[in-house]
């Protein structure tokens, strides 16, 4: 586990610091205690933990939307793609029309903008149906929607907070592979929740146990397995060991 | 979307049933409920149209005077109600902005946009007459008062009741107050809106029959020509207006519902059919 001593260390491929961050919320809840991780170029980090014990409390203070935090935190880039576990698309526009949300909130020429949106919309697979609404996909059809709103932009960094908990086993897999691909293809760096640990060590790089409240870092593993990953990876005897080894930390962590 | 198309049978049968219903009604009070000597208290549905729109036979004289008297009063009504729809439209909405931006603004004028609610408007009517006049404008100022409540509600809930999450996403790409306004807030109050549309034009047409008993200055509308036709005993032609401004009314309604339709029923379920 990262150390605040580690900080010399800390070079230009970090993307995301934080380092001995607490928070206590003002009524009294004691949400974080001394969180420290970081994520650099390349990397796919994991979050699993209890539920509740405040692994989206990290994503909100360090994406900023949350105040109030003592601690450090650094992001290396403002341009920060964030996907949430409901789609929130806005159901007054069109998959085009929402995919260009932020273009238009960075003030991206129309022309340039309609482009981007095309191109991001083909890449997670939506193609064909641009002029839908919302209300007329499926929940995969969503994130898929969801998670093109935030390529436009090519962040270098994403957050993703529990981005599939809603969907079925099925759709969940296949999505997990889309994401590795445009992981892959995009080289993002990218912090991941999920309740699911065969789909953190399917994803990551590196998944951190997160202990019951107040949240701390109470356990880090290294995922081996060399990228492109194929769905045939779930049914190998190391993916179950470490699998195993996750699970047992995380009942641990229940304690 | 489907089901307008292919309606089933009771769809339409219902509601027409329920319209004979009420008309088989209207004829047993006229011939049954009252006696030879009060019927006129209660003319039969026929007699009523034919007396103030048809004209044929005995009518057939007094008739076209009526019709065009009335019709004149319809539409006199109609532009009292549109103007002070328009007004409360207007009002209410930059109200409801303005109250959405700072939750002080919100306290200090929201107990007075609930008192105009909450207080008979029939008390104003007088003062408002001495303050202005006894014709077209203070007829409109009752209509603004009392249509005004529901787009204020309305657009405030809509407004302040988004999604945390969208905001989220607004906030994390540093939207300014005026994106955050139209691209998110009120597109998302729009359906509020227009419910509040709704009511509020339903009321605009009260408020202009309301204004229309009181301020009886200039040109007569269809509110005070059911007066006169009470007090002169003309009760066919009384009924009549009356069956004017309930299709005004109507109308009105009807048109906001398609309004509505044509503007989000697109996004939004609950404007569609069921
Ligand atoms: N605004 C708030 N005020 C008070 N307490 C809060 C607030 N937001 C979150 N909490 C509490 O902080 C704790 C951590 O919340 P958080 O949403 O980060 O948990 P989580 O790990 O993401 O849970 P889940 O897996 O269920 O999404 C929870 O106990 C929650 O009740
Ligand atoms: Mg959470």
């Amino acid at each position: 586990m990262a150390s605040p001593a580690a900080a010399p260390h800390r070079d230009t491929d970090v993307l995301l610091s934080v380092c001995g961050v607490s928070m206590t919320f003002p009524d009294g809840t004691h949400a974080l205690d001394d969180v420290t991780l970081d994520v650099r170029q390349g990397e796919f980090v994991t979050i699993v933990g209890p539920s509740g014990c405040g692994k989206s409390t990290v994503l909100r203070i360090a994406s900023g939307l949350l105040a109030g935090a003592t601690g450090a935190w650094e992001l290396a880039d403002d341009n920060l793609g964030y996907v949430f576990q409901d789609a929130t698309l806005l159901p007054w526009r069109t998959v085009q029309r929402n995919v260009e949300l932020f273009c238009e909130l960075h003030g991206v020429p129309a022309k340039e903008r309609t482009e981007r949106a095309s191109e991001a919309i083909d890449l997670v697979g939506l193609g064909g149906f641009e002029q839908s609404y919302p209300r007329r996909l499926s929940g995969g059809m969503l994130m898929r929607a969801s998670l093109a709103r935030s390529l436009v932009l090519h962040p270098k960094l994403f957050f993703f907070d529990e981005p599939f908990g809603a969907l079925d086993e099925i759709t969940r897999e296949r999505l997990n592979e889309e994401l590795l691909r445009l992981f892959l293809l995009e080289r993002f760096g990218a912090l991941f929740i999920t309740h699911s640990i065969s789909e953190a060590v399917f994803l990551s790089t590196r998944v951190l146990v997160m202990s019951s409240r107040p949240g701390r870092i109470v356990g880090e593993y290294e995922v081996p397995f060399a990228y492109p990953r194929s769905d045939d990876l779930r049914f190998e005897p190391e993916f179950a060991e470490l699998c195993g080894r996750i699970s047992h930390a995380l009942r641990d962590a229940h304690r | 979307m489907a089901p307008s198309a292919r309606r089933r049978p009771l769809e339409t049968a219902g509601p027409v049933g329920v319209f004979a219903l009420f008309i088989g009604f209207w004829y047993f009070m006229s011939y049954v409920g009252m006696s030879e000597g009060r019927r006129f208290l209660v003319p039969a549905p026929h007699v009523v149209l034919n007396r103030s729109f048809f004209g044929i036979g005995s009518a057939a004289e007094t008739t076209p005077a009526v019709r065009s008297t009335m019709f004149k009063g319809l539409l006199l009504s109609a532009q009292v109600a549109a103007v002070g729809l328009l007004i409360a439209i207007l009002l209410g909405m930059a109200l409801a902005v303005l109250m959405s931006r700072a939750r002080w603004i919100e306290r200090s004028l929201y107990p007075y946009a609930v008192a105009l609610q909450a207080i008979p408007v029939l008390a104003f009517v007088p003062l408002i007459g001495s303050f202005f006049d006894f014709n077209f404008r203070s007829r409109v100022i009752v209509c603004v008062i009392i249509a005004l409540f529901p787009i204020i509600a309305n657009t405030l809930f809509g407004l302040v009741s988004v999604d945390a999450g969208m905001h989220d996403l607004f906030t994390l790409h540093g939207a300014s107050g005026r994106d955050r306004l139209w691209r998110l807030q009120f597109p998302a109050a729009l359906p509020s809106i227009f419910t509040g549309l709704r009511i509020s034009a339903g009321l605009s047409v009260i408020g202009a029959i309301v204004g229309d008993f009181f301020f009886r200055q200039g040109d007569a509308g269809i509110g005070r020509l059911i007066d006169v036709y009470r007090a002169r005993n003309q009760t066919p032609e009384m009924f009549g207006a009356v069956i004017l401004s309930a299709l005004l009314g109507i109308a009105v309604f009807w048109l906001f519902g398609l309004l509505s339709r044509r503007a989000i029923g697109r996004w939004h379920e609950t404007t569609g059919q069921r």
